[in-house]
């Protein structure tokens, strides 16, 4: 082997070893998780790489507790609503911010995304004094309502980055076959705009179902809470134990959705993501 | 089918005056290009007619009825875009369905209304693609077949042949000039190619800044140019154009004095004019013959180019003038370098006065 040969190898390792580094770094926490939750209690303190054995019991005791496939339920409510009400407004304010020509138009979207440089605590107690009015408190519809504030400005932004980019003539071409704006949005912008949808549309569900803040204070009682806030919730025997094995359990459980989610989109998020970088 | 009537039509962008006090009428079945350089107005011109801009004053009338205020789907008009814009979810079929469907066509209808459209633009084949699976020539007869398959009576195209290669625009040209034919409709095409125009149309209307320039069929604007502007924009070579003097006029026409030409006798009427003032000849590059040099009125030839069937021999005036060109039948005896006299043939010459419009033949009337 001469010496140039060999430096491409050792360059070879090197990218290889590279990868491994951050492969470990991404996905060590959630490995150990995985393990953690899949040993029986007595085994938790022990530090294991490997599963010697695989034990369910932390699975079953989550399952068999009411409260949470409650707050499964409720997540799922709860973040598929969002994502529905954010899409549909989301949709319909990017056409006319993107497609329809009036005064301010600039200063509404600088507005929106204005809005979306607040933190969570800022806007809280205000939120807190609208969900109460509305009478949303301890209520799914208060977390939808929430996050849908959130989750709006980037939708919007997005989707009108993308609306924009669609040919003029072919939404003239649609009012030259007698389509009205509604019809023009949802029979000949919507089937194109799928991969923005996906990307815009799993990002807020992933926000919505991952939020902790606001589920904490707008719900009270456990048949209303979500996922994150059950999770956080969840208590041993005592007050001095806290039960690793039951947490990781349910930490696992409602990650498997997401992953899923994000497997079946990849190839529309990736399009999404970059549409627009080159012509179609 | 159905006429149209263009009455002092306005269109204002905010402080831009796009289309002045246009007048025009389009008669059945015509086939009428809007022609002129770009920023001219032709596309708006086309896009008011279609409905995609609001009138800002006067009137528009579709076979006599005033439809200013009429969406596009009442006008009963069909569009072929620059771009084609198809719908790139649908299959050829649906993307010509789709206008129908929205017009609550009946089922059968439809499949009829597509059928025949797909038939007369041979697009049978390609039914159930998409259009990226097109060729540009198929998106291009998608794209009418789609504008045809409402029956629209009148068809507007929106310089649709841009998009296209050089060898492909000639066989489309073909094509829509034969569609035409066949099918009678009014037609009105926008192009900034004035051989598109020559080619296709039955009335021409050149456009500059606003404002028609000349309407008339491609023989009128080729033989009686009204105004400096349409002798130069039609026609290819252009037509060449020379300072000339104004030496007097009397019923037999008028004697110029041109620059390298001597003193001419043309056929127009001097008219108005007054000796002295100035004018501007122009001969198209056919209507000039060449002649070995003599004496003072000499041009030099700066380059000759050879065509297979004609020559274009460029003469240079003075030193940095525009260049002139003429053009005859191959083969030609002259070469770079040589002296050479120019003798107009005097009853093709055109004469414009100072501000650009064209003097009339004696015993004819001014053209508009």
């Amino acid at each position: 082997m001469n010496p140039y040969q060999l430096i491409k190898l050792a360059k070879r390792v090197g990218l290889y070893a590279l990868i491994a580094v951050v492969m470990v770094y991404a996905i060590f926490p959630f490995y150990y998780a995985v393990i953690t939750s899949l040993k029986p209690s007595s085994e938790l303190f022990r530090v294991d790489f490997w599963l010697s054995s695989l034990d369910f019991s932390n699975y079953v005791a989550i399952f068999s507790e009411g409260s949470f496939v409650r707050a499964i339920f409720n997540s799922i409510l709860v973040a598929v609503s969002v994502v529905a009400i954010a899409l549909l407004l989301g949709i319909t304010a990017s056409y006319a911010l993107g497609r329809v020509r009036f005064r301010g138009r600039t200063t509404v979207m600088l507005t929106i995304l204005g809005v979306s440089m607040f933190p969570q605590v800022a806007v809280l107690s205000g939120l807190f004094e609208v969900i109460r009015t509305l009478n949303l408190y301890n209520n799914p519809g208060g977390l939808i309502l929430s996050y849908t504030i959130f989750t709006l400005p980037f939708t919007v932004w997005v989707l009108t980055t993308f609306m924009r980019q669609l040919p003029m003539e072919l939404e003239e071409a649609a009012i030259m076959d007698g389509a009205t704006p509604w019809v023009t949005i949802t029979r000949v912008f919507l089937p194109l705009m799928w991969p923005a949808m996906a990307t815009t549309g799993l990002l807020a569900f992933i926000a919505a179902w991952n939020e902790f803040l606001f589920a904490l204070t707008f719900t009270l009682t456990d048949d209303q809470r979500t996922v994150p806030v059950a999770i956080a919730l969840i208590s041993g025997g005592s007050q001095h134990e806290l039960p690793w094995g039951p947490i990781m359990a349910a930490s696992v459980t409602v990650t498997v959705p997401l992953v899923i989610l994000v497997m079946i989109f990849q190839r529309r998020i990736v399009s999404g993501l970059t549409a627009g970088a080159v012509k179609g | 089918m159905a006429s149209v009537t263009l009455d002092k039509l306005n269109k204002v962008f905010g402080h831009t005056h796009i289309i002045k006090d246009v007048d025009l009428e389009i008669g059945n079945g015509e086939f009428v290009v809007f022609v002129g350089p770009s920023g001219c107005g032709k596309s708006t011109l086309l896009r008011l007619i279609a409905g995609l801009e609001s009138i800002t004053d006067g009137d528009l009338k579709i076979a006599g009825d005033v439809v200013n205020d009429l969406p596009p789907r009442e006008r009963g008009v069909g569009m072929v875009f620059q771009s084609y814009a198809l719908y790139p979810h649908m299959t050829v079929y649906e993307n010509m369905a789709f206008g129908l469907k929205l017009a609550k066509t009946a089922g059968d209808t439809v499949h009829e209304r597509v059928m025949e459209t797909a038939r007369i633009l041979q697009l049978e084949e390609l039914l159930e693609r998409k259009p990226k699976a097109l060729s540009g020539g198929q998106r291009q007869r998608v794209a009418m077949g789609r504008a045809m398959a409402r029956e629209p009576r009148i068809l507007l195209f929106d310089e649709p042949l841009s998009n296209l290669d050089a060898s492909l625009r000639v066989q489309m040209r073909n094509e829509i000039a034969r569609l035409h034919h066949r099918l009678g409709s009014t037609m009105v095409y926008v192009t900034h190619d004035q051989v598109e125009a020559m080619t296709l149309a039955d009335k021409i209307v050149v456009l500059r800044a606003g404002r028609i320039e000349q309407v008339g069929s491609p023989q009128t604007l080729y033989q009686q140019p009204a105004t400096k502007f349409v002798a130069g924009f039609i026609g290819s070579p252009t037509m060449n154009f020379m300072p000339a003097e104004l030496l007097g006029g009397d019923d037999q026409g008028c004697k110029i004095q041109a620059a390298g030409l001597g003193e001419l006798a043309l056929p127009q009427d001097a008219g108005g004019e007054s000796p002295g003032a100035e004018l501007t000849l122009g001969v198209r590059p056919e209507h000039l013959r060449l002649a070995e040099a003599e004496g003072d009125n000499a041009f030099e030839i700066v380059n000759v180019e050879y065509l297979g069937n004609e020559v274009y021999v460029y003469l240079e005036p003075k030193a940095g003038d525009t260049l002139l060109i003429h053009r005859s039948e191959a083969p030609s005896r002259w070469a770079i370098g040589q002296r050479v006299a120019l003798v107009p043939e005097l009853e093709h010459v055109h004469l414009f006065d100072g501000q650009d419009r064209a003097l009339a033949m004696i015993g004819q009337r001014r053209a508009a």
